[in-house]
């Protein structure tokens, strides 16, 4: 009963314009616009580095007990050398090990986040979007409130009621994010509503609750792919700015916004090392997801790359 | 109408339309429209309000606890929840609540035992003073910057500037707090190192904006020591929403520039230089509105860290203590505070929009 046109063209989010006239690998087509632009191949590169460093973390270090947090004393404060390349902290723990594992924290955060954002708010999008009317009234109203607080500021507030530690550095952002995703899935699912093969399937008397699932939200996901890329970076920034402040995961977890705030107080006596390549290896990842994201959305917008229609 | 931080391009078809019927816009903002935007603020407010209450009573285990903080004895505690009526019906505790905030009542901090409203009138224009200088810097950077890139597309020119944006909207405020701290105060010594002035300058305190303040005093070595102590908290702070204009401008500009009319334009052979500043920049511009009150809600939010690098005396700054200290009625009533005071500078810059651009729907 599912009669997408061309499913292919669903899958690689490409818009309406797109799918009639470009092949997705073609010259001219998505991947193609993606490969010339060398930014996003870049940025692809480093997406992957970053996910193989946090996965391959404890083979890629030599120090995967410092990575862990355990401390060693008599070399604290080294700087960087060819023994510890970006030196080692104030409990003597190599610099390179504790990025390597605070990758995986990072990870961790950015992928939960978006999930757990992703996920409530397709489903509240999804439900306003559809049965419209209060139902959509009401969503709405809410979603708008949470959208209200300055950024940061909910995250901050539920995390200081939850209490520090990583799984709630999650809820937190995440409770604060839900509504960007809430409001893209509503507009998906106003204009898929009206569609033909959605009056069909209701018109046979499928269930509301499986015209949703199976056939409006799968055809609705692409700009939500699209942006939760982009969010990825976001997420890994947002984490580091509630860890910089002392919400983030508890030692000895490593994280890169808890050891910007550690090796701030060694910053400016001369040990710039700790709190630099952390931030760095912040900057870096934050880039990548933000130039990739980028990409992405020109590639499949033809609209914003200018292009007339 | 309803709350819109979503950025720019979604007020969409940017193109003919708006040409045609855009030229002036002589039925001003309609009472109606007024009156209901407020309204929906003041829903909204009510929301906020609800949130902060529901997060602060219902989701920790023990509010009681969260309020009197972790070193609390446990007669203390005993103390807070009969103080704060926890015992009674949560719905009797909300009612209570807002008849409190209403009275302007935010509670009373536990670290100073002196009332959040008072704390916060103080603190408030430090951080005012911090976020409307790095709104400015960043709108009158990240607007021409913007419109440059979009003109000089796939450009070298172009490629840096979004090189530069993206760079702003990646980096930890905090992190680059610190580099600026590094270079600038620490190796080069030419700016103080943190504070909002130095502690031997001194004038009147009459609006609480030291810029003002200053000036009023008649003291230029005064004026300019306000001034570097502004340089790198501004800077710093201007940094993800310049970044974030730079990216939303140069969006909506390429948007507008591939629409029919601007194409109309280009086969009639109407100069380049006119296409980009009277027919696109004009379209390009209207959601720059928007983007203000976005760049606003960016600065606050990074105040909160920025303040606590360069030690200035604002509402983030207060916020972080309290972070520390875990004294949770400064946390609720300053982040409930500051999103309510957000929430009316969206309602203001809605209703110039609505004055400004004739796509907003008016009654």
């Amino acid at each position: 009963m599912h009669t997408d046109p061309q499913p292919s063209a669903r899958r690689f989010g490409l818009g309406a314009a797109g799918r009639d006239r470009l092949g997705f690998v073609a010259p001219g087509g998505a991947l193609w616009h993606f490969v010339r632009n060398r930014l996003g191949v870049v940025a692809a590169v480093i997406v992957v580095l970053f996910a193989a460093a946090a996965i391959l973390a404890p083979w890629l270090t030599p120090y995967a007990d410092a990575g862990r947090g355990i401390p060693d004393l008599p070399i604290r404060l080294q700087e960087p050398s060819w023994s510890h390349w970006l030196g080692t902290d104030d409990l003597g723990r190599d610099v390179l090990a504790r990025i390597l594992f605070g990758a995986r924290t990072a990870l961790y955060v950015a992928v939960g986040v978006v999930a757990l954002s992703v996920a409530i708010g397709v489903v509240v999008g999804a439900v306003a979007g559809y049965f419209g009317r209060w139902v959509d009234e009401i969503l709405m109203r809410i979603t708008d409130t949470f959208l209200a607080f300055p950024p940061l500021l909910l995250a901050v507030l539920v995390a200081a009621a939850l209490g520090a530690s990583l799984r709630n550095t999650v809820i937190a952002i995440a409770i604060s994010w839900w509504p960007w995703y809430a409001r893209l899935m509503r507009s998906q699912v106003l204009s898929l509503r009206q569609r033909s093969f959605v009056n069909a399937v209701r018109s046979i008397g499928v269930p509301d609750r499986r015209v949703i699932a199976a056939h409006i939200v799968p055809n609705a996901m692409a700009p939500v792919w699209v942006q939760a890329t982009a969010d990825l970076g976001a997420a890994v920034l947002t984490a580091a700015g509630l860890s910089f402040v002392g919400l983030g995961p508890r030692p000895p977890t490593a994280d890169w916004g808890t050891m910007i705030a550690e090796g701030r107080q060694y910053v400016l006596s001369g040990q710039w090392w700790i709190a630099g390549f952390a931030g760095a290896a912040i900057v870096i990842v934050a880039m990548a997801f933000n130039l990739a994201g980028d990409v992405i959305r020109d590639v499949t917008d033809p609209r914003a790359r200018g292009e007339r229609q | 109408m309803t709350l819109d931080p979503i950025p720019a391009p979604s007020i969409s078809p940017v193109g003919a339309h708006a040409h045609e019927t855009g030229s002036k816009n002589t039925r001003g903002v309609g009472i109606r429209y007024l009156t209901r935007r407020a309204a929906t603020s003041l829903l909204v407010i009510l929301g906020v309000v609800t949130i902060t209450f529901v997060v602060s009573r219902l989701v920790p285990s023990d509010p009681a606890q969260l309020y009197a903080g972790v070193r609390a004895r446990p007669e203390q505690v005993e103390q807070v929840r009969q103080d704060l009526n926890l015992d009674a019906p949560v719905l009797y505790q909300y009612v209570l609540y807002l008849g409190d905030l209403a009275q302007g009542d935010l509670g009373v901090s536990f670290a100073t035992r002196r009332p959040v409203s008072q704390d916060l009138r103080r603190f408030l224009p430090a951080t005012l003073e911090l976020a409307l200088a790095a709104t400015l810097l960043s709108m009158t950077l990240g607007i021409p910057c913007g419109v440059f890139a979009a003109a000089r597309r796939s450009r070298l020119s172009d490629t840096s500037i979004r090189l530069f944006a993206v760079t702003g909207v990646s980096m930890p405020v905090f992190w680059g707090a610190l580099l600026l701290q590094l270079l600038f105060a620490s190796r080069l010594g030419w700016l103080p190192l943190a504070g909002r002035t130095d502690p031997r300058v001194t004038f009147d305190e009459i609006t609480g904006f030291f810029v003002i303040d200053s000036l009023l005093s008649g003291s230029l070595s005064s004026f300019a020591d306000v001034i570097v102590h502004l340089a790198m908290p501004v800077a710093v702070m201007a940094a993800y929403p310049l970044g974030l204009t730079i990216r939303l401008i140069r969006g909506s500009m390429l948007e507008v520039l591939g629409s029919d009319y601007i194409e109309a334009a280009r086969v009639a052979q109407v100069p380049r230089r006119t296409i980009l500043s009277r027919l696109a920049l004009k379209n390009a511009v209207l959601p720059a509105l928007t983007v203000l009150g976005l760049t606003f809600a960016y600065s606050v939010s990074s105040a909160f860290l920025v303040e606590t690098v360069f030690a200035w005396p604002g509402i983030g700054k207060y916020l972080t203590d309290a972070v520390v200290r875990v004294d949770y009625p400064v946390i609720a009533a300053a982040a409930m505070a500051v999103t309510v005071v957000y929430v009316l500078v969206n309602l203001v810059l809605d209703l110039i929009q609505a004055r400004l651009d004739p796509r907003v729907e008016l009654g």
